[in-house]
């Protein structure tokens, strides 16, 4: 029976793998997930040819953790997770598809396990691939001394973390997008309400802003980035999560968010809005 | 014997304040059914509500003794080819159908030897390896139709089968349903071209406004239909003795002469009684007959006696 099951989930996770990294509406995610890959290479190439050196690793350190926290976290990785999970049902009720799947005696919850898994592989080959690759162009232009920061230094450490966090946001952001896919008739009202609660995230109370994604990932960046005034002035300090709590918290919600997926997937009517 | 047969009773299902289908009780036989409508009488509604994509507001539908929110065992014994000319991007002919085979549980051996067989049933051999988006319209309806029988279903379930095919493919899936019927399976079947339904049905279901006007095979539904009288049709050289035999014995209420003068088109509330007293006229006159056949138990004026001007358009 478990053979059956993963013979299924794999059926389903080759049907959605491709249509989902391979998508040519999905132009734009593949835009979000290189532009700092292109920001940071053309970085390299610009302080290589420099004659004096204007930035150091520290410099690049803080500007890397910037880029991490506010455009990817923030912006590529939370519309790139809208885009893919979104589309996973609401892209197949628009083009009148799902209805294969349902005539299938496929369990709805493999259904639901075998396009998430899809997404999740498409999120985390371009956006953790992205943050990797953009981590290791940054400092590219310090040539030896970047690679024992990476070797020998605290590199390693703040990649692997940063690797980690770019994967729970695709984990969390995943569920949250797959499920809004599936409920909402337009999922970018879902997506706008959610992106302006994870945006307003630090000015509210701290009680509140635990109950978001960003908080717990902000967490496990490993290097932080100091707030500009006079946006300090209204941020407010929450008692930091330890990464074992943040880490688990994610994935619980993650599960739960999924698990209540999969069970309205089971209820689910397929008539396309007719 | 509701193990044998897909049952509806009492079934209703409303979309908001909209009227799907109201109050349907139905029990469907195995061999080939046709739903027939016009636009909007429900079919669409009833065929989705057999294979478990939508639940009924009200009643119970099985599937031979299986009710449709167990999908695990209801899609293993039903195959639906929608109506919707859609399929998942990126696909060929030959992965569509296999991926979905894989879906139903088979190993990728028995999937592979499956597709193939579907393939060749629908003789589309030579295509099956090129994307479904290179098809024209009627290689999407067969390739449709390939992967709804690939998994050998008991129940047959085809909305507007026979759209956008050419008369041979036509032929030949005409002759698949009956084939497919005639094995004791359901063929369950919308269309709306009357006289193809009149070809491949043993029985047809009459929607309206969603209710059922009519159910049961065509002829005998055509009998019901008291407050029409029956057109016969005789092929003679002599029709005007006939003609004058059969109104002095009150058996015609109507009888016209064809314009070549050797048919007469008969108009008769009693049939029975209307072939008897031919056979005493022919016997008496010496009456010689080429033919003589019943010129209105087809699904086309059945349609039109029990649906009306709406079927005019169908």
């Amino acid at each position: 029976m478990n053979a059956l099951w993963m013979r299924q989930l794999a059926a389903v996770w080759r049907l959605e793998w491709k249509k989902t990294l391979f998508s040519k509406r999905g132009w734009w995610i593949y835009c979000l997930a290189l532009a700092p890959v292109f920001l940071t290479g053309m970085h390299w190439l610009i302080e290589s040819h420099a004659h004096s050196r204007h930035h150091s690793l520290g410099d690049d350190s803080v500007a890397f953790a910037a880029l991490f926290q506010f455009f990817y976290l923030r912006g590529a990785i939370f519309f790139g997770c809208m885009g893919l999970f979104s589309n996973l049902f609401r892209g197949e009720m628009l083009e009148h598809t799902l209805h294969y799947y349902y005539l299938t005696p496929l369990r709805r919850e493999m259904l639901v396990a075998g396009k998430y898994l899809a997404g999740l592989a498409a999120a985390l080959l371009l956006f953790v691939g992205g943050t990797v690759a953009s981590f290791l162009l940054i400092g590219r232009h310090a040539g030896a001394a970047y690679t024992s920061y990476i070797l020998h230094g605290p590199g390693l450490g703040q990649l692997a973390w940063y690797a980690v966090t770019a994967a729970l946001a695709c984990v969390g952001y995943g569920a949250i997008f797959l499920m809004t896919g599936l409920f909402f008739r337009n999922p970018m009202i879902a997506g706008a309400v959610v992106f302006v609660w994870e945006g307003v995230n630090p000015f509210l109370p701290s009680l509140l802003q635990k109950v978001s994604v960003i908080f717990y990932l902000r967490n496990l960046a490993p290097v932080e980035v100091p707030v500009p005034p006079p946006l300090n002035l209204m941020v407010i300090a929450a008692d930091p999560t330890p990464a074992w709590l943040a880490v688990g918290g994610l994935l619980a919600v993650s599960a739960l968010l999924l698990a209540y997926t999969a069970v309205s997937a089971r209820t689910a009517e397929i008539g396309y809005g007719e | 014997m509701s193990e044998s047969l897909v049952t509806f009773h009492d079934v209703s299902r409303f979309y908001g304040e909209v009227l799907g289908i109201n109050r349907v009780s139905l029990a469907i036989p195995p061999g080939v059914t046709s739903l027939v409508g016009p636009n909007g009488s429900g079919k669409t509604t009833l065929m989705n509500l057999m294979t478990g994509l939508i639940r009924p507001t009200e009643g119970e539908i099985r599937v031979l003794g299986v009710p449709p929110n167990q999908p695990g065992k209801l899609c293993r014994m039903v195959g639906y080819c929608a109506q919707f000319d859609a399929f998942p991007k990126g696909l060929t002919g030959y992965q569509f159908i296999y991926s979905y085979l894989l879906l139903h549980g088979f190993a990728p051996a028995e999937s592979a030897a499956r597709t193939r067989t579907a393939i060749e049933r629908i003789n589309m051999v030579g295509a099956a390896n090129r994307p479904v988006a290179a098809y024209s319209k009627g290689m999407r309806q067969r390739v449709k139709l390939a992967q709804a029988i690939a998994h050998d279903p008991q129940v047959l379930v085809l909305d507007e089968p026979l759209n956008g095919l050419d008369p041979m493919a036509r032929a030949e899936t005409i002759a698949l349903f009956q084939e497919w019927g005639g094995k004791g399976r359901h063929v369950i079947v919308s269309s709306h071209i009357l006289h193809e339904v009149d070809r491949i049905s043993d029985q047809v279901i009459l929607l309206s406004q969603g209710y059922v006007v009519a159910e049961g095979a065509i002829q005998g539904v055509r009998d019901e239909v008291k407050e029409q009288p029956m057109q016969i049709l005789v092929r003679t050289p002599r029709p005007e003795v006939l003609a004058a035999r059969l109104f002095s014995q009150r058996c015609a209420v109507e009888a016209r002469i064809s314009a070549d003068g050797k048919g007469l088109l008969l108009r008769t509330r009693d049939a029975d009684a209307t072939y008897l007293m031919l056979n005493r006229v022919v016997l008496e006159e010496g009456l010689e007959v080429e033919s003589v056949a019943p010129a209105d138990d087809d699904a086309s004026s059945v349609y039109h006696y029990l649906i009306g001007a709406e079927g005019a358009s169908v």
